[in-house]
């Protein structure tokens, strides 16, 4: 089974999201269904995400947004997008004020380099986000 | 001869360095973290399996060895080791099939099976942040050898050994990866690249595929041969199972 | 059978904000992948996962195919009272699993 698999020379890896990307129209889309059309502002989220990634597979993220969370200000959702992986989806979440922080950790599959969007809605209705780039490196010694 | 060999490439053979440390800060960080670590699903799975009475003799690893922290602290770090039961070396995951077969009278484990797996990472994590401490036995010495013979053979259609990329080309770049010293201190370990819990004989497979060479079948005496010979070239470092790599 | 490490207090004081830690065993297949023959392999993730603090949904999160395998779910929670944390998790092929544990607020 080592024929679809080269190593050195081509460096092909086996990911497993295969790179048949989505397009930025579908992220578009997608971050459209989560805020109803309504703009992004820039700010108030914080995205942790390592700039350089190994392995696409295994890629520990963080997001923390800036909020009181009181029952009348808070963070009602958090939402984490990507551009080149099959889909654009990566993780919603719902929050409410008994979350007490606005703080979502995952581990997400990276298919290739590509910036990371994250969105976070809040109680008034307005949507803040924060994004950022990351490399995938490709894999060496890979299974047979 | 070796360290000669080693000191001529320009490598630092003298002080062998963990692959954790050449792993981005954020796998570090995941590997350090008990409650983000998948590993430590394994782990749990292994103190099940450790307290549940199997075979005909019904009897469970704790039966005979009681509180794994306590009895098992620092065997892994001295694995691959001497059995004079077989007269041949095993390592971690053969000793705990031979305690199955011998002791608990149950068919064995497939090697890779998820509760052999699951056990060696029990067993594993007893050892933590002790030093890998190779048995100064004798008896191994002629395995080892044969280990030693085996990493720098060179294999495959690329033909290239093991030392090639683990002595001579360690901290240089590889495709996108950087080339370790290829040491065996942090097994069984979750890989990114496997997206699960997997053995150090696994990740040698996947080192003898990537130069196109056909590797043994698992269990095979090559594989404990050379894993004599790692313990012995990463004597010193710390156990880090489960680790994680990319 | 899928396993799960759930890391949070047993106990808190009450209005202090404690950190939730969920890994759970599972393949996550994407249905991207091909297997062994090039076929696909069918998609198998966890759709859903929430939590229950006494009753009442205090966080749930939607899950994609660009979630890790053997995921990994950390966010917080105001501890009010003592009381039952439920947590269940779903997804393709009807699957639910459900987990408990007890918090003491003090
Ligand atoms: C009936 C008693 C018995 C049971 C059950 C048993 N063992 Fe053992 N184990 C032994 C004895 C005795 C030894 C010493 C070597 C020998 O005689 O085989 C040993 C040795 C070991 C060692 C090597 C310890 C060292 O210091 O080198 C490990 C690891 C181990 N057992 C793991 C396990 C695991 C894991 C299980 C459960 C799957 C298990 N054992 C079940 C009796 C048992
Ligand atoms: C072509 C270069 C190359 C050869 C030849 C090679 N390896 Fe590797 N090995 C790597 C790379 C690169 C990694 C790091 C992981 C990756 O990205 O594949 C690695 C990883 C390892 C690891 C894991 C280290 C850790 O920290 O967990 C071990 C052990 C290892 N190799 C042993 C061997 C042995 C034994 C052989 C010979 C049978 C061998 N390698 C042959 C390139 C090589």
């Amino acid at each position: 089974m080592t024929d679809r698999r080269t190593l050195l020379a081509g460096a092909l890896l086996a990911l497993s999201l295969r790179p048949a990307a989505a397009t930025p129209e579908d992220e578009a889309a997608a971050v459209r269904a989560f805020t109803g059309g309504a703009p992004l502002r820039a700010g108030r989220v914080e995205l942790d995400i390592p700039p350089l990634v190994e392995n696409g597979n295994t890629v520990p993220l963080k997001v923390t947004v800036q909020s009181p969370m009181t029952a009348a200000d808070h963070v009602t959702a958090i939402a984490v997008f990507n551009e080149k992986n099959p889909q654009p989806q990566v993780i919603t979440a719902r929050f409410g004020p008994r979350a007490g922080r606005a703080e979502l950790a995952t581990h997400m599959r990276l298919a290739t380099s590509q910036t990371i969007l994250a969105v976070a809605a809040m109680s008034d209705g307005s949507f803040w986000s924060a994004s950022a780039e990351v490399v995938v490196t490709l894999a060496a010694c890979i299974e047979s | 001869m070796t360290w000669l060999l080693a000191l001529l490439l320009g490598t630092a053979l003298a002080q062998p360095r963990s692959g954790a440390l050449d792993m981005s800060r954020e796998l570090q960080a995941l590997q350090a973290d008990d409650s983000a670590n998948p590993g430590m699903l394994w782990v749990q799975e292994g103190e099940a399996l450790w307290q549940r009475p199997e075979g005909r003799a019904a009897k469970a690893c704790a039966d005979c060895h009681g509180a794994a922290p306590a009895s098992m602290r620092g065997v892994a770090a001295r694995y691959p080791a001497w059995d004079t039961a077989s007269g041949a070396p095993l390592d971690l995951a053969g000793r705990i099939q031979s305690c199955r077969s011998q002791h608990q009278q149950a068919p064995p484990l497939a090697r890779e099976s998820e509760p052999l797996l699951a056990l060696s990472a029990y067993v594993g994590l007893q050892s933590r942040g002790l030093p890998v401490t190779p048995p100064e036995d004798p008896r191994l010495a002629p395995a080892r050898a044969r280990g030693e013979a085996l990493f720098r053979e060179r294999r495959g259609q690329l033909n290239l050994s093991c030392a090639q990329c683990h002595e001579e080309r360690a901290g240089l770049r590889l495709g996108g990866s950087l080339v370790p010293q290829g040491h065996a201190n942090g097994y069984p370990q979750y890989r990114a690249e496997w997206q699960a819990l997997g053995s150090l004989q696994r990740r040698l497979r996947n080192c003898m595929v990537g130069v196109r060479s056909v590797a043994p079948a698992y269990g095979a005496a090559d594989y404990v041969e050379i894993e004599l010979f790692l313990a012995q070239r990463g004597a010193g470092l710390p156990v880090e199972a489960p680790a994680v790599r990319p | 059978m899928a396993r799960v490490l759930l890391n949070l207090p047993r106990s808190a004081a009450k209005g202090s904000v404690i950190e939730i830690r969920c890994l759970i065993m599972h393949p996550m297949e994407s249905g991207f992948r091909p297997g062994v023959n090039g076929s696909i392999l069918a998609r198998d993730i966890i759709t859903r996962f929430s939590c229950d603090y006494d009753g009442e949904e205090i966080f749930h999160a939607e899950l994609s195919p660009a979630i890790a395998a053997n995921p990994f779910i950390s966010f917080t929670t105001v501890a009010t009272a003592s009381g039952t944390l439920r947590f269940t998790w779903e997804g393709d092929d009807g699957f639910r699993q459900t987990e408990t544990r007890a918090l003491t607020v003090t």
